[in-house]
């Protein structure tokens, strides 16, 4: 929020510029269009549709970058700047590419209480990742903290992209990670 | 049944009933379990009758703040013309909060049912289940039994067949523990930032899109088909005798205890007894030091403090603290209360939506002055400082993200002194939770 950034965003800069070159092709074309009409309906406005529109870029796009912005501004009636307004408002658009594995891992206090410092070390460790916020050599992998999940009788849990996983100890994450398609 | 752990014969499941049984998911599983009972009887009903019943139960909002239901819903005028909605606040970002998690995850439709009742008591045709957005799991449940739920015509245009609309969508939202605030909600709902408004107007006057709104928290919802089956009587008379507190509450344990995980008893519970048979108290060779019982925005309590509470809204006020969201976090002996103020300091200063200079400027300096006790490089005056601090981030601004950022900072100092003492005269961590650099 006030900063909210994911700490080290700034690391995926040059990933994120070579995107430019290519020409941009619309994320709501066909099936994507219809599911936004549809979404569309459910509120009085087309500004609400925003935080859902969104979410749509993120699972076709993996990220959010300004053209894709510019597009879902035009489709609700909004101006660029606002609608890049609220994406920095929130955590978990990402306006840089991030590793095919997108690892979030809670260090608030009751989880860190329960060791989830080490277990962000042992993403970090096996992922080859090296710092928070920075993408693998290879591209797989990128490792965040974040504030509580929402499971904190289940620590430590960790996200990676949609799969939620509890009770995460650090010798469980070579485990974890090799289990990864 | 219990999740992760089978039900304490002193825990008194109602809401609860069903977590850990996948049965429960679907919505012939639910009718089966006696679900939308209470909603066919609910739209015979009028919904001045709906209300009365809710406000004779007794039943406060379990999202934090502890109103009444009841008297929240009778703000709301049915028919005068305006559209009315109904929002479902599933944000749960409350560090040490995780119950309606669990509700959305094994009963789905205990939510819907409730939502659409609430909705048709307060002539909403309309309700939005506002859904942090890391809750995947949850997120799938409710969408799925949602979409069962308009198939089955339980909930549409014509809502179990009586003609009457209640529409229930799913919102997700996008990582921001602010959305949790009621008005900051409604301004994500919208499409906007996650900023809370100036109150008043208040919701039920002005709310999402400008039109009245109610808010309520999923646990509170999914209360009322109980309330509706049983009768207000039943609900009340699950209290120990304190008629300001009644029902049964779910709590979330987590931290430094033998059996983390969620716990329903009744309003009133004696909290020792709740900490040592049905948590299974400390940790193998380890003492209880101090618990946060109300979700991390509440004054943090000694031992000895938490062990004469009884477990109602007037019972932790007595002791010091509130009961919050009901979020119990347990620290022992092997932490340093110094590195987890700290901590939850600049939990707050990551979640200040920083439209007010006492909550953006206040949460930073703070993280920033125990961050640097907590490296062995603090003074005696920083820990004046931190309280005039916190003096000064309390009650002043639009929300009160600013306030509870102050409460475990103020709370802490007065209980736990000398840990930040030992800290600044020994210029490093006593506990080796950070060493000096
Ligand atoms: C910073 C902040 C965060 C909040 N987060 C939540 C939350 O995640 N879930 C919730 O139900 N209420 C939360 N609340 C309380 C809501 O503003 C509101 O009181 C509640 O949703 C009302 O529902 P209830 O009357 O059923 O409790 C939060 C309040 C504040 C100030
Ligand atoms: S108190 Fe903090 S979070 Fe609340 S409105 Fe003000 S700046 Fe935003
Ligand atoms: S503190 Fe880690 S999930 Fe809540």
């Amino acid at each position: 929020m006030g900063g909210g950034h994911a700490p080290g965003d700034t690391s995926h800069g040059d990933r994120g510029h070579a995107h430019h070159d290519a020409p941009y092709e619309p994320v709501f074309v066909g099936a994507v269009k219809d599911e936004l009409t549809e979404i569309l309906g459910r509120y009085p406005t087309k500004m609400a549709a925003l935080l859902p529109a969104l979410w749509i870029v993120q699972r076709e796009r993996g990220w959010v970058s300004d053209s894709a912005m510019a597009e879902v501004a035009q489709l609700l009636d909004l101006t660029p700047a606002y609608v890049k307004g609220v994406v920095t408002f929130y955590t978990m658009y990402h306006q840089h590419p991030v590793g095919k594995y997108f690892v979030q891992v809670c260090t608030t206090s009751p989880c860190g209480a329960c060791g989830a410092e080490k277990v962000v070390e042992a993403f970090l460790k096996h992922t080859g990742c090296g710092e928070l916020g920075a993408t693998s050599p290879d591209g797989r992998y990128t490792v965040i903290e974040v504030e509580c999940l929402g499971a904190c009788g289940f620590a430590t849990p960790v996200m990676i992209n949609e799969e939620f996983i509890e009770s995460v100890t650090a010798d469980k994450v070579p485990e974890l990670l090799t289990q990864l398609p | 049944m219990g999740y992760p752990h089978t039900s304490h014969p002193k825990e008194t499941p109602v809401l609860s009933q069903y977590f850990g049984d996948p049965g429960a998911r679907s919505l012939d599983g639910w009718k089966q379990r006696g679900g939308y009972r209470a909603l066919e009887k609910a739209l015979g009903m009028s919904p001045a009758d709906i209300v009365n019943e809710v406000k004779e139960s007794g039943l406060r909002g379990r999202g934090g703040a502890g109103f009444p239901t009841g008297v929240k819903w009778s703000f709301m005028k049915p028919g005068d013309g305006k559209p009315h909605y109904l929002c479902v606040n599933a944000d749960e970002s409350e560090p040490g909060t995780f119950k309606d998690r669990e509700i959305m995850r094994w009963t789905p439709h205990a939510l819907i049912e409730g939502a659409a009742i609430g909705a048709y008591a307060i002539g909403a045709e309309t309700c939005y289940i506002y859904i942090r957005g890391e809750f995947t799991e949850p997120l799938r449940v409710m969408n799925a039994a949602v979409k069962e739920a308009y198939a089955a015509g339980v909930i549409g245009p014509n809502a179990m067949g009586t003609g009457k609309r209640i529409d229930v969508h799913v919102h997700k939202g996008a990582g921001a523990y602010i959305c949790g605030e009621e008005t900051a909600l409604m301004n994500s709902l919208e499409g906007k930032r996650g900023n809370p408004r100036i109150k008043p107007p208040f919701p039920a006057v002005a709310g999402l899109f400008g039109k009245p709104t109610t808010i309520n928290n999923v646990e509170t919802l999914a209360a009322v088909p109980h309330i509706l089956n049983r009768g207000a009587a039943w609900y009340k008379g699950m209290s120990r005798g304190n008629p300001k507190s009644t029902g049964t509450k779910l709590f979330s344990v987590c931290g430094n205890v033998a059996k983390p995980g969620n716990y329903e008893v009744e309003m009133g519970f004696p909290f020792k007894e709740f900490l040592y048979e049905l948590c299974g108290g400390p940790l193998p060779g380890r003492r209880f030091k101090a618990i946060i019982p109300g979700g991390s925005s509440v004054p943090i309590q000694t031992v000895e403090e938490a062990e004469a509470t009884v477990m109602d809204y007037e019972g932790f006020i007595a002791q010091g603290t509130m009961l919050g969201s009901g979020g119990v976090i347990v620290f022992d002996d092997s932490q340093c209360m110094v590195k987890h103020i700290a901590r939850l300091a600049r939990f707050y200063a990551h979640e200040s939506c920083a439209q007010c200079t006492q909550c953006r400027e206040g949460t930073a300096w703070t993280t920033r002055i125990l961050e640097r006790i907590e490296r062995g490089h603090g003074t005696m005056a920083d820990l004046d400082t931190l309280l005039e601090l916190a003096d000064q981030m309390t009650g002043k601004t639009i929300c009160v993200l600013s306030d509870s950022c102050a409460a475990p900072i103020v709370s802490g100092i007065k209980k736990f002194r000398s840990e930040f003492e030992a800290h600044i005269t020994g210029k490093r961590c006593p506990m080796g939770a950070t060493a000096a650099a």
